[in-house]
């Protein structure tokens, strides 16, 4: 395969199309609109299913219908839509269905503005919609990453049963960059795929002893057996933490006298002021989180050598991730905090001089 | 090599159409390239810019803060970003555009009345493509040879008289790349 130069919105929905995702439900909302408009496009190529639905809760609810009946499915948004989805979400984790969701952040609270953001942290990765549950989160920084991270993302929700959130920006979704795609899925291998859920989709479609209907439903009403469905869950989320986390580590040395914590578009802008400094003599690491749930807490803790004065987090937010460096870090060590919001993005020279005031 | 280009000017002019096609040449010459465009309600005669990014190395960040090379095709756009080159940087400038101009020495200058000689050629809309050409002229961060490919694939067939009024303006615009 030859490198393209393609949108962040586009290259993902192509990358959805080619790991064997048919069905495609959503409502237009900019940062992520080329997404949908490429979905429109292609779907119909590959005798796929677009639909644009009435509503981010239609179409929420439509990959809810989709995923009971095993099937590839996905569904994106930018913040706005993605907290009205969030009833679905939380349907979808009750129900343990795989499902792909996709937010191509933008300035909150409110309809905020269509600039890129990284507020919706707490939603993707405590919650947001009610219940004990948890999403997969990928956070990815390039556009050749938020491609692969389609791939990734249906396999994950695959195995194990479960929706996983792309937590993108409108910067990722609008910027583009070369890109490699994988060889695109054969229908067999589809259908290959399809059939690993046929001992619980709704109507496994085949002849045989396979074929009986299912029951899928979030709702249990005997409190014991909820209690226990939940602590299957968490049994289910202990085995992703254990088995599915994954982070860069950047110029982390014994040297270090900053560690640096980013994720997503922030972290490229830290690793130019890292590099930066580095020229001058300066010894600055950093740990970006790839999934943001689970998240990397032990390497954090690990990552911080024995001359690091400050672990520095930056966010395109107030701090929502600098929670959970907190826990990872545990008071070894002072955690500091720097963002921009608004959708605003802040720049390297910014971050650079930041990083300055800590010499 | 790195390069950081910030192109600038008025929505219509084709400044995020120099980044594009200037990432795509990067890119088909083996370099790591980013394009990231301005985005929101903007309409033509609304202001708009593009940072685009050529290197040998992976690139960090997209954004650009001080730019090697600016492309200023409007007054408000060199105000806002002229400050901002790195000194011994490249400004490309529309001195037909940009009456009040950029008071800098330590900068090159490659200021022509782009708007009026894209006229000349005989139509605005290779604009653009002088600025490109400019750009090659004085810079030599792509080749003339890969525009002329892409440019070719995507107009030949299209558009032949189009594709030879784009390349006659992109040589032009390396003439005075070289002055």
């Amino acid at each position: 395969m030859t490198k393209v130069l393609m949108k962040g919105n586009e290259a993902v929905a192509e990358a959805a199309i080619r790991s064997g995702c048919r069905l495609y439900f959503a409502y237009p909302i900019t940062p992520q609109s080329e997404l949908i408009e490429y979905m429109a496009k292609m779907m119909p190529k590959v005798g796929g299913t677009f639909l644009q639905a009435e509503s981010e809760v239609a179409a929420i609810n439509m990959v809810y219908g989709a995923a009971g009946a095993g099937r590839r499915v996905m569904t994106s948004s930018s913040s706005p839509g993605i907290s009205l989805k969030m009833e679905g979400i939380s349907y979808i984790a009750g129900a343990q269905l795989p499902a792909v969701i996709i937010n191509v952040q933008r300035g909150g609270p409110g309809l905020g503005d269509i600039q890129p953001g990284q507020s919706d942290y707490f939603q993707a990765v405590k919650g947001g919609g009610h219940g004990d549950y948890h999403l997969i989160v990928l956070a990815p920084s390039s556009v050749q990453e938020f491609a692969d991270m389609a791939g990734e993302a249906f396999d994950l929700a695959d195995k194990y049963r479960t929706a996983v959130m792309i937590l993108a920006d409108g910067m990722l979704g609008q910027m583009m960059e070369p890109v490699e795609f994988k060889p695109a899925k054969t229908a067999e291998e589809i259908e290959a795929l399809n059939s690993q859920h046929h001992d619980w989709c709704i109507c496994p479609n085949v002849e045989g002893p396979e074929h009986h209907h299912h029951e899928i439903n979030s709702l249990e009403i005997d409190p014991s057996v909820l209690e226990q469905h939940v602590y299957n869950l968490y049994d289910n989320y202990a085995t992703i933490e254990k088995n599915e986390l994954r982070y860069e580590s950047y110029n982390v040395s014994d040297d270090n006298e900053i560690l640096c914590v980013a994720w997503g578009t922030a972290s490229r802008i830290v690793k130019s002021a890292i590099n930066e400094l580095k020229v001058e003599g300066k010894s600055i690491g950093m740990i970006r989180p790839i999934t943001v749930w689970p998240f990397p807490y032990q390497e954090i803790d690990a990552a911080i050598g024995k001359n690091v004065k400050k672990v520095y987090v930056f966010e395109l937010n107030m701090g929502q991730m600098l929670d959970d460096v907190k826990i990872a870090v545990n008071g070894k060590v002072p955690v500091d905090f720097w963002g921009k919001v608004g959708g605003i993005v802040f720049t390297p020279a910014e971050i650079k001089t930041k990083l300055e005031e800590c010499f | 090599m790195k390069a950081e280009i910030i192109c600038a000017g008025f929505g219509g002019q084709g400044v995020l159409t120099i980044g594009k096609f200037i990432a795509k040449a990067g890119m088909a010459e083996g370099k790591h390239v980013s394009w990231l465009p301005s985005y929101g309600p903007e309409m033509r005669g609304g202001t708009a810019n593009v940072s685009a990014v050529v290197s040998d190395e992976p690139i960090a960040s997209p954004i650009v803060s001080y730019p090697d090379i600016l492309v200023a095709l409007n007054q408000p756009s060199l105000d806002k970003f002229g400050p901002t080159i790195r000194p011994g940087g490249v400004l490309v400038v529309d001195t037909g555009m940009c009456p009040h101009g950029l008071k800098r020495d330590d900068i090159q200058f490659v200021a022509a009345p782009f708007s009026s000689i894209a006229v000349e050629i005989g139509s605005m809309r290779v604009l653009n493509m002088l600025a490109i050409g400019a750009v090659i002229g004085r810079t030599n961060i792509i080749k003339y040879e890969t525009i002329e490919e892409d440019l070719t694939a995507f107009l030949k067939a299209k558009n032949p008289d189009l594709l030879e009024q784009n390349l006659k303006a992109i040589k032009r615009g390396i003439e005075i790349g070289k002055l």
